[in-house]
Order: structure tokens, then sequence, then C-alpha cells
């Protein structure tokens, strides 16, 4: 059976060319970069090459890139540290109401801690509109903290111009970029960030690393307390494999990120429109043109997610839902709520996510089969035969 | 999510889909709030359910329990029937994941309510036979 992956918003397949940068490091050089020995200096070289890379990557100093074990630990570090580090300023933080979980529920949790923190609505296409950032600013705001493109609908935000308003009033400006390092150019100077969020699974490196960029002289609280690795900024012994595996992952991405965005953006647009012309009922979450170039996010009408998902399983194709049947709070995503869908149509949602490996044969494939599975479960819907005829 | 193998094989082969003609019972639950929805149909003679169909709107869970109740309740008298709880519904697909557990519920519910449908449909005078009750409104 055909085997193919659309769901690499979820996870990338870590490229054999940055798996092959990584091996030597487990088991040859192996050394603490802490240490100061001919081992350890050996890892601290490869970690600092792979530093440099990345910083090189999005216009930063190599001093403001601190290594850490994934997205979500980026999130909460940036978030709390930047919290706690300006208490003395004000207990206010600005973020929007599609965010990550990784950083909602680190709001949630600070907001009993005694911070308070308003939610930014979004338009139907998902885009925050930067006037609403403006006006939700007091005199206690701290943070604003906005992603870059959604997870799930993959909208992009007006970053750079709520970076602009962020620090024309001195407050820190946060985005979490998990879902767009490698996949579409940053520039941390022109997108106007203090700091930014990234992963290294999403771009073809190792699961366990991540990036956090933190403008030089942007205070912050240290998220992780021990040795004084990454200038005492992120304690723990340095996972030199997933950081050299992280800096090769950003070299390729930098050589081949152009021409990848071209072919997916291509592939994308065929596989929106051919769903939106072969299967009737059929709508596209998120903005039309502002989106991530491997997103595709629509709901069926009069289907459930989670058996489309389950039926294309078996088919060989993977994707995702924002159903709420796949979710253990059986509650639907927040994101599609967001921008007004029904809970009919957030829970008949699927997002496919392509990649490096997609071919247009996979789409053409999955058109295919999604057809016959739309079908077939329409048949047995007790909604599709009320309201259509 | 780990579906067992039973649920999967009904769900990929869902049996008895679809609609009764002229049903004795139809029970409707469910809402797409909670994101699943069931009807079931029944045909009932000499207080046997004679067959028994479904539609449904829903997860995996949904549609294979939905499809392992029309199994369970076809040729059975209506108080063996009835007897069929949202456990052995559930035991009879080799279990279910426990957040899935009101999938099962709601397919007990459904055949109940097709059933309470049909006792409303007819009157049990003392000869024992069904009698067709007029239809108001």
């Amino acid at each position: 059976m055909k085997k193919i992956y659309l769901d690499n918003a979820a996870t990338t397949p870590t490229d054999a060319r940055v798996l092959e940068v990584m091996l030597p490091f487990f088991s040859q050089a192996y050394g603490n970069p802490s240490s100061l020995h001919a081992f350890g200096q050996e890892a601290k070289h490869a970690i600092e090459e792979a530093r440099y890379i990345v910083a090189q990557f999005i216009g930063a100093e190599q001093e403001e890139i601190i290594f850490t074990s994934g997205g979500t630990e980026s999130n909460n570090a940036a978030i709390k540290g930047v919290a706690y580090a300006r208490r003395d300023k004000g207990n206010h933080i600005i973020t929007s109401k599609i965010e990550h979980h990784a950083v909602l529920e680190t709001c949630h949790f600070l907001e009993k801690q005694g911070f308070e923190v308003a939610y930014i609505p979004v338009d139907e296409f998902g885009v925050i509109d930067p006037a609403d950032v403006k006006k939700a600013i007091t005199e206690k705001t701290i943070l604003i903290s906005i992603m870059h493109a959604n997870n799930e609908i993959g909208t992009m935000q007006p970053i750079a111009e709520i970076g602009k308003i962020a620090r024309e009033k001195g407050i820190y400006f946060h985005t979490d970029a998990v879902q767009t390092l490698g996949h579409t150019p940053i520039d941390v100077s022109e997108l106007n960030v203090d700091l930014l969020s990234a992963s290294g699974h999403k771009l073809y490196g190792p699961k366990g690393v991540g990036i956090l960029y933190v403008k030089k002289g942007i205070r912050m609280l240290p998220f992780m307390h021990g040795g004084d690795q990454e200038q005492g900024r992120r304690a723990s012994t340095h996972n030199v494999p997933g950081i050299v595996g992280f800096g090769k992952a950003a070299e390729l991405a930098k050589e081949e990120m152009a021409r990848e965005i071209e072919q997916l953006t291509m592939l994308r647009d065929k596989l929106i429109k051919g769903i939106l012309d072969k299967i009737e009922y059929a709508r596209l979450n998120g903005h039309p043109k502002e989106r991530l170039p491997n997103n595709v996010n629509v709901s069926i009408s009069y289907v459930e997610g989670e058996s489309m998902l389950l039926n294309l399983d078996m088919e060989g194709i993977a994707c995702s839902t924002g159903s709420a049947c796949t979710s253990s709070s059986l509650e639907p995503s927040h994101v599609l709520a967001a921008i007004g869908l029904s809970h009919e149509l957030a829970h008949g949602s699927l997002r496919f996510s392509l990649g490096r490996l997609t071919s247009e044969e996979d789409i053409d494939y999955c058109l295919t089969r999604l057809s016959g599975i739309v079908r077939k479960l329409r048949a047995m819907s007790p909604l599709y035969k009320k309201e259509v005829k | 999510m780990e579906y067992s193998e039973k649920v999967m094989e009904h769900f990929r082969n869902p049996r008895n889909v679809g609609e009764i003609e002229n049903p004795d019972g139809v029970g409707k639950v469910g809402n797409p709030v909670c994101g699943d929805i069931m009807e079931l149909y029944i045909k009932v003679k000499d207080g046997v359910v004679t067959d028994a169909k479904f539609k449904t709107f829903g997860c995996g869970a949904a549609i294979a329990t939905s499809s392992m109740v029309t199994e369970l309740v076809k040729n059975k008298t209506i108080d063996e029937a009835l007897k069929i709880s949202n456990r052995a519904v559930a035991e009879a697909l080799g279990g279910l994941p426990p957040i899935k557990m009101h999938c099962s519920l709601l397919a007990e519910e459904a055949f109940k309510k097709a059933l309470d449908d049909y006792r409303g449909r007819i009157s049990m005078p003392a000869s024992g036979k069904p009698v067709r009750k007029l239809q108001i409104g």
C-alpha cells in the first residue's frame, strides 16, 4: 500500500543529511561541552558552529541563541522568564486566542500566579488586527506574545507590524515561530521581535531540541537552574547531537527554502482547489493567501473528522483533524472556534500539511481517496440527507 | 487513540447502514456540539425486533457502536433487547478507549428511544396484539 505522510506540521522526518552529521556525536565525539579536555572542546566547537549557523539563518548574533529541548520549552521559558523578570514593571500580558497550547497554558498558569492576560480575537481568516493589540495595551503591559503562523490553519500574522507597536511602547515582544522557521524567511530585525521560539523537528531536524532567540539586553529569568550552560540562561548538559542536527537542518533550510516554498505552494493550492472542486459543501479554513506554504485546512460538511482521518489512514494517508473526537477533552479546536466555525464544521475539519517529500502524485492520490471516503461517510450521515437534496 | 480490531472491523464494514422504510420506531440521539448524532430505525413483529438500521455522524467509535448495537438487537425479543447495556455493546467490540465510552451509551440510548417511539405508536390492549394508535400532531 502507498504511504503518504501529510502531517508535517505535527513533525517532519529527520533529513538523512541531518542524521548523518548527528551520528558521530553519540559515541565518538561524546564529550561534555562544559569539559575542558579535548573531548569536551570538540563537542563545544560543534555546538558553537551550530549556533553560528542558526544565528545567521535568522539574522541574529550567536550569543542571542539559546538551545532548549524544543518549542514548548522555548515558549515556556520566554513567557515565564519575561513575566517574572519584569514583574516590577507590571503584570499584564497580551496574546491571542489561537496560540498553541504551549503558549495558552503558560498564560493560564501565569493568570493563577496573579498576572492578567488579554486574549486578542482573530477575524474569520484567523488574522490578528494589530490595532486590536494596540488597544489592549495598558500601562502594566510587560509582554506581547503572538505566533508567527498558526499550526492548525496556517494563517500568517502581521508580526512586523505588531512588533513595531510593541517597540514604540517599550513592551517585550515574543513570537512562537515553531511552524515558520525553515518554511518561510525569518529575520528577527525585520520582524521587530525580542524573543522567538522554534523547534528542530518541524524543519527536518531531530526531536528534543529547540531554540529561543533572546535579543541582547532583554531581561529574562532562567527557566532551568543548575550549571552555567548557555551563559547561565539555561542549565542542563547540552544535547550535542540534537544541537548539531538543528544546525544542519537550518543550513539545509537556508539553501533549499526558496525552491521548497515555490514547490509546496503549488502543491498546496492544487490540493485546496481539488478538494473545493471535487467535494461539495467543503470550505477552506484560514487565509487563502497569507498562509503557510505547506498548510491545507478544510472543513467538510456532514462528516466527522476522526472518521475521515481513520479512513484516510486505512488508505495509507496520514493527516490530522480539529474534531473534538480526537481530543481527550472532547472539545473541538479552539482555533476553529476562534475563526467562528460552528461545531459541525469544526468536527468536520482536516489538516493536511505537506513537506519536502510530498509529490504531485501524492496530492492526486489523496484527492481521489478523499472524495470516495466523503461519499461513503455521507451516505451514512443523518445530517446529509436532511440538509441536502 | 487505539481502537480494538473489532472496532476497526465494524468501522471498516459497518453492518445495517441506512434507513428502514415505514419503521416501527425511530430513535434520534446526540447533537452536533458533542460531535455524534445517531439515528436508529427498528422493525418489530410479534414482540421481536426483526430489523434494525442506523445512520450516524460521528467518530470511529460512534460508527462501530451503531453497527454493533443493530447487530445485537436484531432478532431479539423486546425484553431481551432491552437488557443490552452500553457495556455489552462495548464488550462485544472488544472494548473502547475510556473517552469513547460515551459513544456506546449513545448507541444504547438510540435503541431505547427507538423502542419508546415504537411503544408510543402502538397500544397494547388485553388481547396482547399491538394496535396502531392514531397519530396525533
